[in-house]
């Protein structure tokens, strides 16, 4: 009788890429619900630490809710040791801790995590709902998913982590071209896609430090 | 009210690990306090029906599914191969999924069924595994390991998980191979297959099993098994990974991506593949 239902699909597009020593992660600022925009200009991405950022599309309500409790998680993790940031792994086993701790009422968010692991190498890690995760080279989450995945496959696609003998999985690109690689992807998805526009915003991490870069997608 | 109950923050205390809060001894054998998974730290939306609120959540977040998986005893110890295609409803979300889940350098566990569920359940039989040897000063067995397992999920039977997973390895007694799924069925067996595909792969794997097969002749037929159940089954596909089991422990023996596979088992072209144009006399 009652079609109330806690959830509500938001939209909005995420896309990551891993390098040899930086990291991308890139989400468009619009939020929308059914076919109407809500705002142009609202954040999906949060800097959790100078090694580690997250970007989540879906249902702008747990998404709030993950990010804070990320967060929070991550400064008194920082605070019991001395100020050091917790690694992004760790960072990645707990996000999916925290997304399968709620199994039967899940977050309803779709995530990607961008950072740099120990060795200074680019990190993507990519979720489903429910905590699934796996460490790749790039990812794309949301509701250009199926747009966009296809293009990263075509530019970036490498051996498997999984083959045997291993094969080295590396992205080949350099900073500044995978970030225009990365600005393309949202120009198209925001072509075809009704839930992707207005702008980009892309997040750099790199042994510097985090950068945050916006690019202006079509308004329609 | 969407978000009912209080935040599970326990884990943040220093003292989440200590005797306190895991206290007594028999902790270990009730699988929902161990490893950190306390049952309480899974929160239900205040529903009255939650059976229904359960599969429309799955229909929401479409979790990442589907899979060909399969291990047998043989004369040279256990076999296990797998796929590693995940997909979401018909979109391929991942075609690199790690669905042999290394547990100990003695025992190995398969993924089929929801990825999450695999994924969490089975790093939590590692917890349990190690607590085990910690606590009794050997290694555990296969069999009361994969039964770790089957009680964990019997405790959750009806809420909706979905798994279907073999515990295989080798402990004082040899080799073992256990199937185990969501309805806590526990099967000790010499040949299984599981998932999406397995019937395809049965079809190969009984075809060719021979109790006395070499090594490498038993690491083929895992590898054409599960290459012939990603040809036929859409929801297979990806990367064919070999595992053997000895006394000495699992060994990974090859992953192949399935196009070399092709090529390699039909270098001159598959006849079911080749496109006839019927109008073309």
């Amino acid at each position: 009788m009652s079609t109330w239902s806690p959830y509500d699909m938001n939209g909005g597009t995420c896309v990551a890429v891993a390098g040899a020593d930086y990291c991308i992660v890139a989400a468009d600022t619009r939020l929308s619900t059914g076919f109407s925009i809500l705002t142009r200009e609202h954040t999906k991405v949060v800097t959790l630490s100078d090694a580690c950022v997250l970007a989540s599309a879906g249902f702008e309500g747990d998404r709030k809710q993950l990010h804070k409790v990320l967060g929070m998680r991550q400064q008194v993790f920082a605070h019991n040791h001395g100020g050091k940031p917790m690694s992004c792994p760790a960072m990645a086993q707990m996000l999916s801790n925290t997304l399968y701790f709620k199994r039967f009422f899940p977050y309803y968010t779709f995530n990607l995590l961008g950072g740099l692991d120990k060795s200074g190498k680019g990190a993507v890690y990519t979720y489903d709902a429910i905590g699934s995760y796996e460490r790749t080279g790039y990812a794309c989450q949301g509701s250009g998913q199926a747009l966009i995945m296809p293009v990263l496959d075509n530019q970036l696609k490498s051996a498997s982590p999984l083959l045997y003998p291993p094969v080295s999985s590396a992205t080949p690109l350099t900073e500044a071209q995978a970030v225009d690689l990365v600005k393309d992807c949202f120009a198209t998805a925001g072509e075809r896609d009704i839930y992707t526009g207005d702008a980009v915003e892309i997040v750099v991490i790199n042994r510097n430090g985090v950068r945050r870069e916006t690019m202006p997608l079509k308004l329609d | 009210m969407a978000f009912s109950g209080k935040m599970d923050l326990r884990c943040l205390s220093e003292d989440y690990y200590s005797p306190d809060v895991l206290s007594d001894d028999d902790a270990m054998l009730d699988s929902r306090e161990v490893g950190g998974a306390p049952m309480a730290s899974f929160p239900l939306p205040a529903v009255d029906d939650i059976d229904t609120f359960t599969s429309e959540v799955t229909n929401l977040v479409k979790p990442n599914h589907g899979t060909t998986t399969l291990g047998f005893i043989f004369e040279g110890g256990v076999i296990i191969a797998v796929d590693s295609r995940a997909s979401m409803g018909p979109y391929i979300s991942s075609q690199t999924v790690k669905k042999v889940i290394e547990i100990n350098p003695f025992l190995l566990g398969t993924m089929a069924g929801g990825a999450a569920d695999c994924q969490f359940w089975q790093r939590n039989l590692g917890v349990q595994c190690r607590l085990f040897e910690l606590k009794h000063k050997r290694r555990i067995t296969v069999g009361a390991a994969s039964k770790l397992l089957a009680n964990t999920l019997f405790s959750y039977r009806g809420m909706g998980l979905s798994m279907g997973t073999m515990v295989a390895g080798w402990d004082p007694d040899g080799p073992a191979l256990y199937y185990v799924d969501s309805d806590a069925q526990r099967i000790k067996g010499k040949r299984f297959s599981v998932g999406s595909g397995s019937l395809f792969a049965y079809g190969v794997l009984d075809t060719g099993y021979k109790w006395d097969m070499s090594v490498e002749e038993a690491c083929e037929l895992g590898r054409r098994a599960i290459y012939h159940a990603t040809f036929r089954d859409a929801y297979s596909g990806g990367t064919v990974s070999v595992y053997h089991v000895t006394e000495n422990g699992w060994r990974k023996v090859s992953g192949d991506d399935v196009g070399d596979l092709h090529y390699h088992y039909y270098p001159e072209g598959n006849p079911t593949t080749q496109v006839v144009d019927p109008l073309d006399v």
